[in-house]
């Protein structure tokens, strides 16, 4: 069923399609009308779950743990501090190995005050093991938090996505609601290996020694790296039940293109309509969109980059004296490639600056007018 | 009033669901109240222990000393993640499993209050206690919110002895009025086996706050850590007591009364208490004593 609807009521759809049982969170802007819409969904009956109304994200994020270890799918959602303040909890559910599923709306981080759109938030938390997922349209944001549990479940590892503060958030957008029952099909009943269970009482997450601590973080390297073999897998089942088709990246008039420019979130919307009036003036430019960004698919990024003469990179989060995070892994991977593109980092709209498709356009062109990028990072726009 | 040398039948007979195999210091109150607690509880009980002496006490992977399901969490987390636990087994449908936060006093006066709060404010179905050793005994005896005032530790050092008052845990947990708080003591397990019996019928938040004696951190021979409890509650100090939805009861009226000094003698960490702190603090015990004994009066 096709509906307008807003980013926060899309994740909030998915989450009922997925029959969560247990959900709990602390409400931040612009993350609040999830809370709000799940309150609402959970006391009309139109889904069977606790919502554990918790005083921090730090304690939504905890009592996951324990409801995810008691063996029932758990959501929750934040944006920006609260993400930041759950930082602890996060590594914590990720050791633990629990396929909890996290919706984080992308908020600048303080001081100054400011509620809008930056991804600093989640890209902070890269190193905490969780699968980290941007997504661009509201659509995929429901989509997306399917094919997150479907994800997690198989790989026992939590997953983020991510979206846009506001213009996800706040935008309404027509997202087809598919039917429970088609969902339940692809999805099945989450059903634990291991979980508290009376019958067979184990010990979880206890005191462990350096003898077995290595190879338990490198169990859980492995498994994450596992994602990249699986999530197409998963995507692949999604398109041919729900026919909408996603993967680990996703490319955009990538063949022949001479200059190839990366982006995550809303900006890749504006970007494409770019890459089309650039097109239409015989410029061979192209996209790729990042979806994943946890665990980093090294293969599929070298394959669409590697070529490539010139990479622009566009990130709306930044780490004070180095830049843009995307960029900086980019060229990380990009480091052992033989044929080692130019990379033009930028960085571009931080704290809901608006990006428009002049600003792209101008971004694009300086890369193509310049043989080496002049500033690294580029700061587009700044005022004097 | 309760004879208290009798050996309770309970802790002589059934299965004990804590192992020998423990990790503790010898002395070690923290490990003998675990076994008392399992007694009054049984089996179908879930333990969420965060970060406090029981992380090291229980064993280390993979071995666990409790033969009932346990999850490790957080530091500040102990009684939010055990809601979370219970909204689990609930979706689970397993609504008569317990499901017990074990904590040090770190994990619950200090750094674990607010989600405590959160917990009890919700009153959700879990029980939470806190094993009171009165410092950070886990890092080596640094200074908590529940260490009494005049006690030595290795941030309250000598020359520096603690300045404040130790926080009244009861009260600020009696102030989300939950339907059941109440102190025991390893001192006297027949009472504190008895209420973790009890714990287990009530629905909604339960907080039990006991004394445990932890003698490299009170400067104590481990042989006389139970004697030495015991004084805390004949000298007043932790007296032994419940409230049950508000209605106050005096469990423990102590066979002989001793006076504070006397009790705070037996432990080097009180070496260089003043006489205005033990003072204040004999003040303090004795109208704690006198409140709660015109409240148990009062519901009789």
């Amino acid at each position: 069923m096709k509906q307008v609807i807003k980013g926060n009521f899309a994740v909030a759809q998915g989450v009922r399609l997925c029959r969560v049982g247990v959900i709990s969170a602390y409400p931040i802007t612009p993350q609040t009308t999830i809370v709000e819409e799940l309150s609402e969904i959970c006391a009309r009956g139109e889904m069977d779950a606790k919502f554990i109304k918790v005083e921090s994200e730090h304690s939504a994020m905890a009592a996951m743990v324990g409801s995810s270890t008691a063996g029932v799918r758990s959501f929750t959602a934040t944006s920006s501090q609260g993400l930041l303040l759950m930082h602890e909890v996060l590594h914590w559910a990720a050791g633990a190995r629990l396929p909890i599923v996290l919706s984080n709306v992308n908020r600048a981080v303080g001081p100054g005050w400011n509620i809008w759109a930056d991804q600093t938030d989640s890209v902070s938390q890269r190193d905490t093991g969780w699968v980290q997922i941007y997504c661009e349209s509201n659509q995929e944001v429901l989509d997306s938090v399917i094919m997150s549990y479907k994800l997690a479940e198989k790989i026992l590892l939590p997953v983020m996505l991510t979206y846009d503060a506001f213009f996800l958030s706040h935008t309404s957008e027509i997202v087809d609601i598919p039917d429970i029952e088609e969902v339940d099909a692809f999805l099945p009943p989450y059903q634990p290996e291991f979980r508290l269970d009376l019958d067979n009482p184990r010990m979880f997450g206890g005191l462990i020694s350096p003898e077995y601590y290595y190879e338990q973080r490198y169990i859980m390297h492995k498994d994450a790296l596992e994602a990249l073999e699986y999530y197409p897998m998963v995507c692949e089942e999604f398109h041919e039940k729900f026919g909408r088709e996603y993967d680990v990246v996703e490319e955009y008039r990538t063949d022949d293109a001479e200059l190839i420019i990366v982006t995550a979130g809303t900006i890749t919307s504006v970007t494409r309509i770019v890459v089309d009036r650039l097109r239409e003036q015989g410029k061979n430019v192209g996209m790729m969109k990042l979806r994943m960004f946890r665990p980093v698919p090294v293969e599929r990024w070298l394959d669409v980059l590697g070529g490539i003469p010139k990479v622009v990179v566009m990130d709306r989060n930044i780490t004070a004296g180095l830049g843009g995070v995307f960029a900086s892994e980019i060229q990380a991977v990009l480091y052992n490639s033989e044929t080692r593109p130019v990379i033009y980092p930028v960085v571009v709209g931080l704290g809901g600056r608006d990006v428009t498709p002049d600003d792209v356009e101008g971004i694009i062109n300086y890369a193509l007018e310049n043989d080496k990028p002049k500033d690294v990072p580029l700061f587009w726009g700044l005022k004097q | 009033m309760q004879k208290i040398f009798d050996i309770p039948r309970e802790l002589m007979t059934g299965e004990d669901l804590a192992q020998p195999g423990m990790l503790s210091c010898q002395g070690c109150g923290a490990s003998l109240a675990m076994k008392l607690a399992l007694k009054g509880l049984g089996e179908r009980t879930i333990v969420a222990i965060p970060a406090c002496c029981w992380t090291i006490i229980i064993g280390v992977y993979p071995y666990s000393t409790l033969k009932v399901p346990v999850v490790h969490v957080l530091f500040e987390t102990a009684a939010v993640s055990a809601s979370g636990i219970r909204a689990g087994l609930d979706m689970r449908g397993e609504e008569d499993v317990v499901v017990m936060a074990w904590a040090g006093d770190g994990g619950t006066f200090d750094i674990g209050i607010q989600s405590l709060s959160g917990v009890a404010e919700r009153n959700d179905d879990i029980l939470y206690v806190c094993y009171d050793n009165e410092a950070y005994m886990n890092t080596g005896i640094q200074r908590s919110g529940a260490t009494p005032m005049g006690a030595w530790t290795t941030t309250t050092p000598s020359g520096a002895v603690k300045q404040e008052k130790k926080k009244d845990i009861e009260k600020i947990m009696l102030a989300h009025e939950i339907p059941y708080v109440a102190t025991a003591s390893v001192a006297y397990p027949d009472d504190m086996i008895q209420k973790f019996k009890k714990a287990r019928t009530i629905k909604g938040t339960k907080f039990i706050h006991l004394l445990s004696p932890c003698p490299p951190g009170w400067r104590i021979d481990p042989a006389m850590s139970i004697k030495i409890t015991r004084m805390a509650t004949q000298a007043k100090v932790f007296p032994i007591y419940e409230v049950e939805n508000g209605k106050y009861k005096l469990n423990v009226y102590p066979e002989k009364e001793i006076h504070l000094k006397e009790y705070l003698n037996t432990q080097g960490r009180f070496r260089q208490i003043t006489e205005d702190m033990l003072k204040g603090a004999k003040e303090r015990a004795d109208q704690k004593w006198e409140d709660l004994v015109a409240m148990a009066e009062k519901e009789l």
